[in-house]
């Protein structure tokens, strides 16, 4: 049997100022892979609605490829080799933002046409009837109906992405993983310090998927 | 007196992959024409119906409305009839030619009221308190100002129908066209619907009616057409098409339908 480990949480609490800034990084990270991520989602997922091939061949071939790479290779290629091809530096922000961001946008898209080619033919139908054009039919009738069948999946995404900013260490940039290596390298303590981190990941995804399944139910009612 | 008809349809031909639907249908709809369409499944009538609005494309000939081809001529070589639609216009042609649903079609997101608004709102730009104004009219003339605020999911399919009907009218189209209206409807509720397109025809609306209604037909329609194999079979007053058929075709659809009247 193994030798009883005896846990000590007192040098993690007392660094609570570090793991804070590592809060404060995710939650930016987080924030601008969400926007940018389900923003640039859509916009993909209605290229792959388009008819026309020359929007819809370069929004598949888009979500093809990243979906089908790593987001840890993207994070590290843009931070390690985009500044060989372009004129400036790429901040680690920068570099993870992108990754997560683009790899979110290839996922959802797929969601957000899921959910619009979830809408009856019909729907769109009668809006053209009413003299709408095709954006004011997209935009007023078929999207809001799409949505509401995609808070579950979008839901999903969102606690991936949150999760897919820890992939930002990889460049260093200042999160609560980030943070935790820190903390354990010069505590020798790993053990205490990673599970404060796990809890405070599971804090802080709790309440925002509970707030989800709110909106899911709200959302819910007004369609019976 | 010689007036321009409101549409005025030329050698219409619609094919869906090698099927011919339509295969070269002339009409012109005068101002306040009642035009009742019947003809078997599969005779093309809910196509006609929908080449009209531009719910489809046709394949070849000219719709007119209001003496306006629409469309430009775009001879191809394998068919020197065929058009093309700018979709801008199309969007403007739509908005003068109401359009009613078998299956209404109502936005499920919306309140009725919601729904009446939305065209005048998204597509007329209206502000926000005039087009409510004017919804509660519409849903007033249909009977249902008390149902404002009900989500389609609580109204019985009568008072679908009759909120989609004031969805159509509300933006003041010169043609309404009904693509069976009363076909997805419990035998009980079909009659409120057939009331309030009566009324409608009563105030001198033009309208084209897709229906298997023969009775409704007879005391609404001032003009039937009987449509077969995507032509126009017979067409004539309702007393000549319905009473007094001419054609083999016609009298047996007449007959089939009238089998259980007593």
């Amino acid at each position: 049997m193994a030798a009883a480990y005896r846990w000590n949480f007192a040098p993690v609490f007392e660094n609570a100022d570090v793991l804070w800034a590592g809060a404060i990084g995710t939650l930016r990270l987080f924030a601008i892979c969400v926007v940018l991520g389900f923003g640039f989602g859509l916009v993909v997922g209605l290229g792959r609605h388009a008819k026309s091939r020359w929007i819809y061949l370069p929004a598949t071939a888009f979500v093809e490829f990243f979906r089908n790479t790593p987001v840890l290779v993207q994070i590290l290629w843009f931070y390690y080799a985009l500044p060989i091809l372009l004129p400036f530096e790429i901040s680690p922000l920068t570099a993870a933002a992108l990754g997560i961001s683009l790899n979110s946008a290839a996922f959802s898209a797929e969601i957000f046409r899921g959910g619009i080619e979830s809408i009856d033919r019909s729907q769109a139908e009668a809006a053209r009837a009413l003299g709408m054009t095709a954006a004011q039919a997209m935009r007023r009738v078929v999207l809001p109906q799409a949505l509401r069948r995609m808070v579950p999946a979008l839901t999903n995404r969102g606690i991936e992405i949150f999760k897919m900013t820890t992939l930002a260490s990889a460049v260093a940039y200042v999160e609560l993983l980030q943070q935790g290596k820190l903390l354990a390298s010069l505590n020798f303590n790993p053990i205490e310090t990673y599970t404060v981190i796990a809890i405070v990941f599971f804090l802080c995804l709790l309440p925002m998927v509970q707030a989800t399944y709110a909106l899911e139910r709200r959302l819910g009612r007004a369609d019976a | 007196m010689t007036t321009t008809p409101l549409l005025r349809v030329r050698a219409l031909h619609k094919t869906f992959g090698d099927h011919a639907v339509l295969r070269g249908i002339d009409l012109d709809v005068m101002p306040r024409d009642r035009i009742a369409i019947l003809g078997a499944s599969g005779s093309g009538k809910s196509t006609l119906l929908r080449c009209l609005n531009f719910m489809e494309l046709p394949s070849a000939g000219t719709v007119e409305l209001g003496g306006q081809a629409i469309g430009r001529a775009a001879p191809g070589k394998a068919d020197p009839d065929r058009r093309t639609y700018d979709q801008a216009e199309l969007t403007r042609v739509r908005q003068r030619v109401g359009m009613v649903f078998q299956q209404f079609n109502l936005f499920p997101h919306m309140t009725a009221l919601g729904n009446v608004m939305e065209g005048l709102r998204t597509v007329r730009g209206q502000r926000e308190s005039e087009a409510r104004a004017r919804a509660q009219v519409e849903l007033a003339r249909v009977g249902l100002a008390d149902k404002a605020d009900a989500y389609p999911a609580r109204l019985s399919g009568g008072q679908k129908q009759r909120v989609a009907i004031a969805r159509a009218l509300a933006m003041d189209p010169e043609v309404l066209l009904f693509d069976e209206p009363t076909s997805a409807l419990d035998p009980e509720l079909v009659g409120e619907v057939l009331r309030v397109i009566r009324a409608l025809a009563e105030e001198g609306r033009t309208m084209l009616l897709v229906t298997h209604e023969i009775g409704f037909a007879y005391h609404v329609a001032n003009r039937v057409v009987f449509l077969a194999d995507g032509v126009i079979h017979e067409q004539g007053t309702p007393d000549e098409v319905l009473k007094h058929p001419t054609q083999p075709r016609t009298r047996a659809f007449v007959e089939r339908h009238r089998e259980f009247d007593f």
